[in-house]
């Protein structure tokens, strides 16, 4: 045991030393929260829009002077037909259009709904997804302050990306990234540096068991990638205004299991690569990638081609990033996410099996 | 005893080790003498179990390293060729975390290193990797004997380390000897050779003698020459074409030479050069030393 404690106070001696590696343990995290939470959190003045108004009539006036003025929105042409919504997108002025049905205020006297139609330029998804919301907003708070107790039900159409899945909410996928960037690639790296300087082969005839020498290694970057999780979530609740709607032990528990998950893919990789430039690039190039590209954090899966959507399902932070999803937005509980859980648990069991398979006693 | 019977390893293409096979006796301070790539590192890694050998047996002190690896890494001092240490710990934290994990303390061997450790205690807080060649050298020593090893095994300690320190260096392993301590070394320097109670001569795996080393120059029969001469390259094609000459070859300044007759003289050689129209200062008969008597097995073999 006192072998274990040395070897782990060595660890964090290396890790407290290399100000590099706390560049990257402690302040990447939270640049990278900062970049991506910002990118997406974009606050919107004076958008450009086009009406089409078909019905012409004080309601819909109302409604447009009602959005206009709201410092959202900035006029930008009155419309007169729907073959001019095209041309107005492509001029690359306006990002949106809203059409009112004919005889709107009639049909909110008489049925008491009408229709309201918001066309956006998704090309840019998350400003036409904001664009939408806001818009929706108003025509809520008119019908409730309105004494008109019916409802006007926009109708939402996404152009050029009809899904707009995955993009909102980063947060899971920027905790998936980086305890995977934390825990796989220090961790490999750290292991094919004793390689490197050939103290593996002083540690290796050494009394220690591998078992002592891989947990050893890994202890400190599992404190370490603990520490990110609950520093992204507290930033993600203080700055951003992400909210934790499950429980947050549970959200823990989760993050603990991805971490062990990634650091037995790093002493995987370590085991195969030679030295220490080989790690990083096979961890950049065989976990950073797929993270970012196929496991839904930046492009939803839902939109991929069938060959990449059947490989996203070998990434497991696609599965993490579906828990973290769960249990932060959306509140669910372990009887929401055992099956994800599940293929984790697999996951851990495999590389585990692999990597101590692969670890050798001797040189090769 | 350590033992190596007809030790054969082989790396893809590469034989490393080609049939080895000698006695180290305990308490001797063994030498192996070779260039770069004669297979001495790889002998190393056989004997304390990092590598297992392809053919052959090894036996170290009753032990096999293959079978009981753990029995075997616990009574081995290891000093790799590369300075194995960690260069963003302190001297201290080194000499700590190698005897903890050795499961010992430095107050409980400290008498042991005391001599070499004392150098470099002054410096105790200073990183590693900020160290001269001689210090990271004693310390890696210190490191690898802080456990109280039976056998201490050193790969090539010298390499990389200046002549006073190297010096010192061998001073120190005459006194860990004397403590009773096994210590098997290899070098790729010749001069060093002549400090060790025996040596075996190593290249391309292979070993051409084993005996103490004044054994091996009172072998060497034949008659050398010393040559100084003006021009030493001509000069060497020169002898080297002579159909008298076994073998010429560039020795610092000057040229060692060896002729095929047994009664050959200076006069002989001198007569030659003059014919060849190369100016030279003197020729004269010399003692040869381990490095010559290196050269020559070798040259025979080969």
């Amino acid at each position: 045991m006192n072998r274990f404690i040395a070897f782990v106070k060595k660890e964090f001696l290396h890790i407290f030393r290399d100000y590099r590696t706390m560049l990257i343990l402690f302040i990447m995290p939270i640049v990278q929260i900062l970049i991506f939470g910002f990118a997406i959190t974009t606050e919107i003045k004076d958008a450009s829009i086009a009406i089409l108004d078909k019905s012409k009539d004080e309601v819909t006036r109302e409604l447009t002077q009602k959005m206009l003025s709201s410092g959202y929105f900035k006029n930008d042409a009155y419309l007169t037909n729907e073959s001019q919504i095209e041309p107005a997108f492509n001029d690359q002025r306006v990002k949106m259009v809203v059409v009112f049905e004919p005889e709107f205020s009639q049909n909110l006297q008489k049925t008491g709904t009408a229709h309201v139609q918001l066309v956006c330029d998704a090309s840019d998804p998350n400003l036409a997804r904001m664009l939408s919301q806001f818009a929706d907003g108003i025509f809520t708070s008119y019908t409730t302050s309105s004494s008109v107790s019916m409802g006007i039900q926009p109708e939402v159409r996404m152009f050029y990306n009809e899904a707009l899945e995955g993009v909102y909410m980063s947060i899971p996928g920027i905790m998936a990234m980086i305890l995977m960037l934390v825990s796989a690639m220090m961790t490999s790296i750290s292991i094919t540096r004793e390689k490197e300087f050939g103290s593996m082969e002083v540690l290796l005839i050494s009394p220690l068991k591998p078992l002592q020498i891989i947990l050893g290694k890994v202890t400190p970057y599992v404190l370490m990638a603990l520490i990110n999780a609950v520093s992204i979530l507290a930033l993600g609740y203080w700055v951003f205004g992400v909210p934790v709607k499950g429980s947050i032990v549970l959200l823990l528990i989760e993050c603990l299991l991805f971490t062990i998950l990634a650091l037995s893919l790093g002493i995987l990789i370590s085991t195969v690569a030679k030295n220490q430039m080989v790690a990083m690039f096979m961890s950049m190039f065989a976990l950073m990638l797929p993270v970012i590209l196929l496991s839904g954090f930046i492009f939803p899966v839902e939109n991929m081609p069938l060959p990449l959507r059947i490989l996203s399902n070998i990434i497991p932070p696609k599965w993490f990033i579906i828990i973290v999803k769960t249990i932060m937005l959306k509140g669910g509980g372990l009887s929401y996410v055992w099956k994800e859980t599940l293929i984790l648990i697999g996951f851990v069991v495999l590389f585990v099996t692999l990597s101590v398979k692969k670890f050798k006693i001797r040189l090769q | 005893m350590i033992e190596f019977k007809n030790i054969h390893k082989s790396f893809e293409d590469v034989h490393a080790v080609d049939g080895v096979s000698l006695n180290i006796e305990e308490g001797e301070l063994f030498g192996f003498i070779g260039p770069d790539g004669a297979g001495k590192t790889t002998l190393f890694r056989m004997l304390n179990s990092l590598l297992i050998p392809d053919e052959g047996e090894i036996s170290l002190f009753g032990l096999d390293p293959v079978k009981e690896y753990k029995k075997v890494r616990q009574i081995i001092g290891y000093m790799p060729g590369k300075f194995s240490l960690y260069y963003d710990l302190s001297i201290e934290e080194n000499l700590q975390f190698f005897a903890t994990v050795f499961g010992t303390t430095i107050e409980a061997n400290y008498h042991l290193i005391e001599d070499i450790y004392k150098q470099i205690e002054p410096f105790k807080n200073r990183p590693a990797g900020k160290l001269s060649g001689g210090m990271k050298q004693k310390l890696a020593l210190s490191c690898a004997l802080i456990h109280k090893p039976r056998l201490l095994l050193l790969d090539e300690p010298t390499t990389g380390v200046d002549a006073v320190s190297r010096r010192e260096f061998w001073e120190m392993l005459q006194k860990l000897k004397e403590k009773g301590i096994t210590i098997v070394v290899s070098t790729p320097y010749m001069d060093e050779a002549g400090l060790c109670d025996r040596v075996a001569l190593m290249q391309n795996g292979k070993i051409h003698a084993v005996a103490p080393p004044s054994e091996i120059v009172a072998q060497f029969s034949d008659p050398l020459y010393s040559i100084k001469v003006e021009n030493n390259y001509k000069s060497l094609q020169a002898l080297r074409q002579w159909e008298h000459c076994e073998n010429v070859y560039p020795f610092g300044e000057t040229l060692h030479y060896l002729d095929k007759r047994n009664d050959v003289d200076g006069k002989d050689i001198e007569a030659y050069l003059s014919s060849q129209q190369l100016v030279f200062d003197h020729v004269e008969l010399i003692q040869p030393d381990i490095e010559d008597c290196f050269i020559a097995l070798t040259h025979k073999v080969g």
